[in-house]
């Protein structure tokens, strides 16, 4: 574990770059990480990282099938979003852990 | 009478019914196992069809002959589980009472959730080798088949054997090589994740062999349609990988009545405790294998091992104690990599597949990601095994929890 100064404030990431604490996530935090991925964050961008955040708080597990059934937006919408690895990229820009692909 | 339900007669329901059978009371407890087929198929053994190794009828046995004395059986659909009033109601409306509810209904690939896969081409151009009618297809075609792009595309996490895409691309391309066509045969292996398997060691190892195999890779790869007009699966992405026969492993989804009764997640898996293997909202409702949404492979070897967890603590609980059991996520996978070799892994929830030597440390006689000829003869001897030790439910000579001894860190 190291740490990171992200928008100001520093912050514990892992190797990858992950967030370790998602309380210390702020919208402006998401903005610079969502920066180093090439994202400009918009309003449809925060309802999807509410709804992720809101689900890892619950303990659920995070899948591209459930984010697309949300009503929030579609699988297409979501990789519109977050191009090129979208749970990848939206967990980091969340604050959350990246998903295990347990096969 | 108090009684035990069983929902799912696979391999893990058929399994639990022998081994309860014995556990518990003739005079004390009714034993009731639910399935809506009469017959049992060995999956293992899908994989070998269409290259001809094995027909239907190596892989069909009837249920009927793996269930012990004492165990009534019901064919029927099931309609929903009222865990609240602890019943489960079938098809004709029939509803079973019970003290303790076992689930293991699996899962069943469903290519209709894929646009464009159950399209013009499908059982044409299209197959999968997950059923036995896409097995058995998909073997008649390739008798005859010319050579092309051959594309083999997982479509979505999770889907069962984890495995058994690799071993078919392995097959193909010693098939195509013996019937001396493989330079018409282009094979290519497109998967969601990163690399060929999730655990960075099997990575390497697998991926190495997919290169000296002349397969080609196409990762991280999240199919949004199958084209048929223009033979291409096409990404979220936008990525476009043409085809002539495209072999499909399709969405697994739980049953659909899991849905209906609320224990579900996303993909209709049953919402499971991964250490104790119980439902996580009902004390009286058990899960076993494929039907569970525990982090670990959808695979005939972990429900094995994970049947001996849910024996001693569905015991615990009708005896009113503690928990004793704890389920390590233990999965063990032989892979055919086809001339009559094989390679095997050993993992659970925390320590992924690492080189060494199964079971017997040092000794073998298996290698640990190494491709050997005994780890092949062991796979072809599994089939026996299964049917006549495993769904009993009688003792292997193999540790449910995963051994460190034997392995190289």
């Amino acid at each position: 574990m190291s740490t990171k100064t992200i928008a100001g404030v520093e912050v514990s990431v892992n190797e990858e770059g992950y967030m370790e604490d998602a309380s210390q996530w702020t919208k402006e935090i998401a903005a610079e990480i969502a920066k180093e991925e090439g994202i400009e964050l918009n309003d449809k961008h925060f309802e999807v990282i509410d709804f992720i955040r809101n689900k890892v708080a619950a303990g659920d597990t995070l899948t591209i099938r459930g984010i697309g059934k949300s009503g929030v937006v579609n699988a297409k919408e979501f990789y519109q979003l977050f191009p090129g690895a979208p749970l990848k990229k939206a967990t980091k820009i969340s604050g959350v852990p990246k998903p295990t692909s347990c096969i | 009478m108090k009684k035990l339900l069983i929902l799912g007669a696979g391999t893990a329901g058929t399994m639990m019914a022998n081994k309860m059978r014995k556990a518990l009371s003739r005079s004390e407890w009714d034993i009731t196992i639910v399935d809506q087929f009469k017959t049992h198929y060995y999956q293992p053994g899908f994989l070998f069809i269409p290259f001809g190794i094995y027909n239907k009828n190596d892989v069909i046995k009837p249920k009927n002959d793996f269930f012990p004395v004492g165990v009534n059986v019901i064919y029927s659909e099931i309609s929903k589980i009222d865990p609240d009033h602890n019943k489960v109601i079938l098809n004709d409306g029939v509803a079973l009472k019970y003290d303790y509810l076992l689930i293991a209904t699996g899962t069943r690939t469903a290519p209709e959730e894929t646009d464009g896969l159950t399209g013009k081409l499908w059982y044409k151009e299209i197959f999968d080798f997950y059923t036995i009618e896409g097995a058995v297809a998909l073997a008649d075609y390739f008798k005859t088949w010319k050579g092309g792009k051959l594309v083999v595309n997982i479509t979505e996490l999770p889907y069962k054997c984890p495995v058994a895409p690799l071993e078919f691309v392995f097959f193909a391309d010693a098939f195509f090589t013996e019937r001396g066509m493989r330079d018409k045969v282009d094979i290519t292996y497109v998967t969601p994740l990163p690399g060929a398997f999730t655990k960075p060691r099997a990575t390497k190892m697998l991926g190495e062999l997919l290169e000296q195999k002349n397969i080609n890779i196409v990762p991280d790869f999240n199919i949004m349609e199958v084209d048929n007009d223009n033979k291409k699966i096409i990404d979220y992405g936008g990525t476009e990988v043409p085809f002539d026969c495209l072999v499909s492993v399709p969405t697994n989804l739980g049953a659909d009545f899991i849905e209906a009764s609320g224990l579900g997640d996303d993909m209709n898996f049953v919402k499971t405790d991964k250490f104790t293997l119980r439902q996580v909202d009902f004390e009286n409702i058990f899960v076993i294998g494929d039907a569970a949404n525990i982090p670990t492979s959808k695979a005939g070897s972990v429900a094995h091992f994970a049947a001996d967890i849910v024996e001693e603590n569905l015991m615990c609980a009708i005896e009113g104690r503690e928990f004793t059991g704890k389920f390590d996520g233990h999965a063990n996978c032989y892979i055919e990599t086809g001339y009559g070799k094989g390679t095997l892994i050993d993992f659970n929830y925390d320590t992924e597949p690492l080189p060494g030597s199964f079971p017997f440390p040092g000794l073998g006689p298996f290698g640990l990601l190494k491709v050997t000829r005994t780890n092949h003869y062991g796979k072809l001897l599994f089939r026996w095994i299964y049917w006549h030790i495993l769904l009993k439910g009688k003792e292997m000579p193999i540790e449910s929890e995963m051994q460190m001894a034997g392995k190289k860190l």
